[in-house]
């Protein structure tokens, strides 16, 4: 520690700026700072909600009403708010993180947080941390409810769902990354991309149906996708019973390639922003 | 740091001297605050700053003063390492802020209209949250002190978004100086201020220079903060340097009573003789 020895008052004592302590504090205080903004709206807290629970109704019903059919699919238990469910975790962990990042450039804050100490990395990292909280607040209720109104136990899933989570919520990491690094340098204009990119990966990655449904040449491409193996595996346990765990190591590791694309990809477009002068110009 | 290159003067004795001091203090950049060499940003076609080269002493205050467009923003953003400079070098403490800005950030702040703390939080929150990220240990009593300093205690449970502009700059002014910088670079400090509230924070900035030892340096085209606050003005147009001296001395140069006139006189293209009435003045072709 270095204290200041000049007549200031209280005067600040400085914390080693640099080391994995320093980062950890840093990135503590970034969640630290999302978790008073959503404390600062009771609107934003029921809104988290809101929109995954009105999504798992219409799926419940709809799984409730195919269920009294013949169909054998639409009798396995589950199917349809088990893809809901697991989707949801997708989409709402990628909003978290992009919506976060955004959250930054409306109040106009990037600036101030960019010339702090606080790293790249490290704000990457926070954004990280609080899109799995923000999950959860949004997603343990509507679980919850899923068991309470339709008698579907996501938890049935067993250990194979801590799997999907991870694969899921890293998914959400990569695309949230190359949605802050577009807006960080095309600004906020580039805001619907946001929004809309989790949606490319609705009808690719087989949420609802499964991969031999779509055309021979599309197949492979869904196969690159990590969620699709999540569906896929969802699928097979529900249906069958049985769960094909190479699978799942394949999504991760097709993950791991995502992230650091995605990495890549924002640090590129933070350095082209610093390059064009986009920084001084964001905001509302 | 790699070798350093001779810059070759541009303009007379005075540019001379100027880029004398540069080059000496670029062998000894880890005890300057700020060393700026043959620093260029064009953006497109437009050429923000132009070539800029000039020192701050440690302790000093100096006024980076032009019009709109002159290059101030950018060249404190290219300090900040907010912009990335086209050519030339920033160094901060010796740091390079292109490369390795984290090597001095925590000894550095800065406050400017053109960023905002989030409207939503309280000032304690924000003031909290910074606190954390420059590592401060005695958050609690810093921002106690600091609060009372400014006068915003009364303020520190209030979202920051319902606040005034004047208890905003207060507020955006603590956090510049939470983690008592020993270079602080201040862009329109006191822009939108009523004259009371603006000559209360020059007073303050003037009152942390001095307790703080802290070099300052400040944009503005406000000329009575520039006289109140600065020891020396480096005046801007188009990018380029077109003065960098001691007020006092600009004054006597040009044989004006205020800065507000030097400047009227630099940025039509006076010379110092003209404007004493040593030659004929020439306005610039616009």
């Amino acid at each position: 520690m270095s204290k200041l020895s000049t007549p200031l008052g209280a005067v600040p004592v400085i914390l080693p700026p640099a080391g994995l302590n320093a980062s950890l504090r840093r990135i503590a205080t970034m969640v630290r700072r999302y978790i008073y903004l959503l404390r600062s709206s009771g609107i934003r807290l029921i809104e988290l909600i809101y929109w995954p629970f009105l999504q798992m109704l219409t799926w419940g019903f709809l799984q409730k009403y195919l269920a009294a059919t013949t169909s054998p699919l639409a009798q396995a238990a589950g199917v349809l708010i088990g893809s809901v469910l697991l989707w949801d975790i997708l989409f709402r962990s990628k909003i978290g993180f992009s919506t976060t990042f955004i959250e930054e450039m409306w109040s106009r804050n990037l600036g101030n947080l960019l010339t702090s100490p606080l790293r790249p990395f490290e704000l990457v990292a926070a954004l990280s941390v609080w899109s799995v909280i923000r999950l959860g607040v949004s997603m343990v209720p509507v679980v919850a409810a899923a068991y309470l109104i339709f008698g579907f136990n996501l938890l049935d899933l067993g250990l194979a769902l801590v799997a999907f989570f991870a694969v899921l919520v890293l998914t959400s990491w990569s695309l949230g990354l190359l949605s802050a690094g577009v807006i960080l340098r095309y600004g906020l204009g580039a805001e619907e991309f946001a929004w809309s990119l989790a949606f490319v990966l609705l009808p690719l990655s087989c949420v609802y149906y499964p991969v031999a449904v779509l055309p021979h040449w599309l197949q492979p491409i869904a196969l690159a996708l990590p969620p699709t193996h999540v569906f896929e595996g969802m699928r097979s346990i529900l249906l069958h019973g049985t769960f094909d765990a190479t699978e799942l190591w394949l999504a991760l590791a097709l993950d791991a390639v995502y992230l650091l694309a995605g990495y890549l990809a924002f640090s590129w477009f933070l350095q082209r922003a610093r390059v064009n002068g986009s920084l001084l110009q964001l905001g509302e | 740091m790699g070798e350093a290159a001779i810059i070759r003067p541009k303009r007379g004795t005075q540019a001379l001297a100027m880029h004398e001091r540069v080059n000496e203090s670029w062998e000894s950049a880890e005890t300057i605050p700020v060393a700026v060499r043959d620093l260029t940003k064009v953006y497109g076609t437009v050429t923000a700053v132009d070539r800029i080269s000039f020192t701050l002493a440690p302790r000093s205050t100096v006024a980076l003063l032009g019009g709109n467009g002159a290059g101030k923003t950018t060249t404190i953003a290219m300090l900040l390492g907010l912009v990335v400079p086209t050519s030339g070098e920033v160094r901060v403490f010796g740091a390079d802020m292109s490369r390795n800005r984290y090597q001095v950030a925590e000894r550095l702040n800065f406050q400017s209209p053109y960023v905002d703390l989030p409207m939503r939080l309280t000032v304690r929150q924000n003031l909290t949250v910074y606190a954390g990220l420059y590592g401060i240990a005695n958050a609690i009593e810093r921002i106690a002190f600091i609060a009372e300093d400014l006068q915003i205690t009364a303020l520190l449970d209030r979202p920051t978004g319902k606040l005034s502009a004047g208890q905003k700059t207060r507020v955006g002014l603590a956090k510049a100086l939470l983690n008592a910088p020993e270079l602080l670079l201040l862009d329109e400090p006191t822009a939108s201020l009523d004259p009371d509230t603006a000559d209360w924070i020059r007073q303050k900035l003037k009152e942390y220079a001095d307790a703080r030892d802290a070099t300052i340096l400040l944009a503005s085209h406000n000329m009575a903060e520039v006289e109140r606050l600065a020891d020396r003005v480096i005046l801007l147009d188009s990018g380029r340097i077109l003065e960098d001296e001691a007020s006092d001395v600009l004054l006597e140069t040009y044989g004006r009573e205020t800065l507000e006139d030097v400047f009227l006189d630099v940025v039509r293209g006076r010379s110092w003789r003209e404007a004493r009435g040593d030659a004929a003045p020439a306005r610039r072709a616009s």
